[in-house]
């Protein structure tokens, strides 16, 4: 049969390039952009931004975005929106710290608790968005006004009259599960790095930087785990699907509603994450926690090359995104240039990053 | 003569006071290609969507293999072995030809956690289900967008073979192609057929018909005015019964074999 099939060839297709391929990776923009950020740093920042203790310090709030900003990059490559999530990190923030500190719960019941509760939340924004058919854009701007109150609300409810809800550090620090969202990782290790005279110490010889803080362990497993569900299982590819058009995935059997209720619970299970770590961090919750990350993981996530139209990203890039965005808030303090800079060179990347996943998407469709 | 796959008797489908089908019988067998040929309005898109179970008929049996049958979703048809290739796809630009083509129905290895996408198994798959139909694909990971209209067509074609159809219904295949596009359309179609899947052509050009069709009903007006084997009739007395006879015989000295 086969045989007398005739192959064509188009002789009008050229072979494709090196440059051409490395053009059609979505996360080109987002590394394109870190190594632009860091020349720009290398050459105006001062010495110590780059020293471990430097490269800690920007990564740590490049890490608490970059949990958010992976999924809501997941979201977006899935054709929705989440606006809510920075306010959602308010809300189980408060969950978490009432359910320790006011209800007394160990870790181990009130973190599976703050999950569970989390993506409870996530189902109803979802179920709503799917539902009604309505733009997420506009049903998760609803839920980021009421979180945010909500929240507000709860914790003048829970502390009688405060915004604040502290104590949490006390209840949960004898905790066994308290070191896996909290403080710092391989400590051992710091400390014989330290003696070995391989990383920097202080006089009394302990290292100055005495571990690897466990937000920046979890952003790496969930960058990974998140881009081997994208690219490597079926899961992914109805992600993909859903986003690019939800009409002919669900024609050819993918199951578009879950696929879209599912990334908004994780969406808000990454929140609750998120929410969990800075709480245990700070030893208390505040009904400001969280405020505007909703447009930094945005951000961060288009930056990373996700289109806002859906169906095409990655988490990687998202996951360089978050990076670049730490890198810009701290590594402005390094330099002798005003910091409220900062907002104006956000908002430049966020345009030119706009502007280059445009212009990468005609590549790939082959518009012209 | 083989017995019919699907065998839809006198199919009846009313729209609230809309009379939509009235009365039509069609049947594909095997290894055939059967054109449906009827102009704009005449009750074709009707007539396939309750083919392919996303309507059901008002009146009328469908028999499937010989036995009668009523799908309540395309899901029902599609597990039948009825797949239908409509006018948009199903296809997402966005994404490569590899992951269109297994959209939803993705081959996996390992189990449990380790269970994943088999992307290996399935851009080989996919290369040479495309080099059967005569497409040399450049590489699997290429974005559809970046295909012609006819190839996206042989692709969906392709899509629907490979996950065993027995009936095929193409939706207009060649209706926004170009000549050469819609001849590589047209000799897979062919191809198809010599597999032994039932082609449903539904089309309102009566030369693409003719090219590839082994039988011709032509709907007008919501009844089936009855089915020609290749031969025993003429493309212009198929011309004439589209239009419902008259007419086009009144046109034909002004615009003589236009159409």
């Amino acid at each position: 049969m086969s045989d007398s099939v005739q192959i064509q060839t188009d002789e009008r297709i050229g072979a494709e390039s090196f440059g051409a391929k490395l053009m059609k990776r979505p996360e080109l923009g987002a590394v394109a952009g870190l190594v632009l950020v860091l020349v720009f740093f290398l050459i105006t920042a001062d010495r110590s931004m780059f020293t471990l203790a430097g490269v800690i310090n920007f990564m740590t709030p490049a890490a608490q975005l970059g949990i958010l900003a992976i999924g809501a990059s997941l979201l977006m490559i899935g054709g929705e929106f989440d606006l809510s999530i920075g306010s959602m990190v308010a809300f189980s923030g408060l969950f978490f710290a009432a359910a320790t500190v006011t209800m007394g719960l160990p870790l181990i019941v009130a973190i599976p608790l703050t999950f569970v509760f989390s993506a409870a939340v996530g189902a109803v924004n979802g179920a709503i968005v799917i539902r009604s058919g309505l733009p997420s854009f506009i049903v998760t701007l609803a839920f980021l006004f009421i979180l945010r109150g909500l929240s507000l609300v709860g914790l003048k409810l829970a502390t009688g009259g405060s915004t604040q809800l502290r104590g949490v550090r006390d209840v949960v620090e004898t905790d066994w599960l308290a070191p896996v969202f909290s403080g710092d990782a391989f400590t051992g290790v710091f400390a014989m790095l330290a003696r070995n005279g391989l990383i920097e110490t202080f006089k009394s010889g302990a290292p100055k930087v005495p571990g690897l803080p466990v937000e920046i362990l979890w952003f790496a497993a969930l960058a990974l785990v998140a881009t081997y569900v994208l690219l490597r299982t079926p899961a992914g590819n109805w992600i993909f699907a859903s986003g690019g058009d939800a009409n002919a995935a669900s024609n050819s059997g993918v199951p578009v509603k879950a696929v879209k209720i599912s990334l908004f619970m994780l969406t808000a299970c990454c929140a609750a994450l998120v929410a969990i770590i800075t709480v245990m961090d700070a030893g208390s919750t505040d009904a400001r926690r969280g405020f505007q990350k909703e447009f930094e993981a945005i951000i961060a996530s288009v930056i990373g090359g996700c289109l806002l139209t859906g169906g095409y990203g990655s988490a990687i890039g998202a996951f360089f995104g978050a990076i670049i965005f730490g890198m810009v808030v701290i590594g402005l303090t390094y330099t002798g240039i005003d910091q409220d800079w900062f907002q104006v060179f956000l908002g430049g990347m966020l345009l030119l990053a706009v502007l280059f996943n445009n212009a990468i998407r005609k590549r790939v469709t082959g518009e012209r | 003569m083989t017995h019919p796959i699907i065998h839809m008797q006198d199919i009846k489908k009313h729209f609230g006071n809309v009379i939509a089908l009235n009365g039509v019988t069609f049947d594909v067998t095997a290894g055939e290609c059967h054109c449906l040929l009827g102009d704009n309005g005449a009750g074709k898109s009707t007539f396939i969507k309750t083919m392919s179970g996303v309507h059901k008929p008002t009146s009328g049996e469908i028999l499937f293999e010989g036995k009668p049958l009523s799908f309540s979703s395309p899901r029902d048809a599609m597990e039948a072995g009825i797949a239908t290739v409509f006018q948009d796809l199903a296809m997402i630009p966005l994404m490569s030809v590899t992951r269109n083509f297994f959209m939803g129905r993705e081959p996996t290895k390992g189990r449990g956690l380790a269970k994943r996408f088999d992307l290996n198994a399935a851009n080989d798959i996919c290369m040479e289900e495309m080099r059967k139909m005569g497409i040399n694909l450049r590489a699997p990971d290429q974005a559809v967008g970046t295909l012609s209209g006819g190839e996206r067509q042989t692709v969906a074609i392709a899509r629907a073979v490979y996950f065993g159809a027995k009936v095929l219904i193409l939706d207009e295949p060649t209706s926004a192609l170009g000549v050469r596009q819609t001849s590589n359309v047209l000799s897979t179609i062919a191809r198809v057929r010599a597999q032994g899947v039932g082609v449903v052509f539904i089309s309102h050009n009566v030369r693409h018909a003719m090219a590839v069709g082994d039988r011709f009903t032509v709907l007008n007006r919501g009844q089936t005015l009855g089915t020609a084997r290749k031969g025993e009739i003429t493309s212009a007395e198929l011309q004439d019964l589209m239009a419902g006879g008259q007419e086009l015989a009144t046109l034909d000295t002004s615009l003589g074999d236009t159409i």
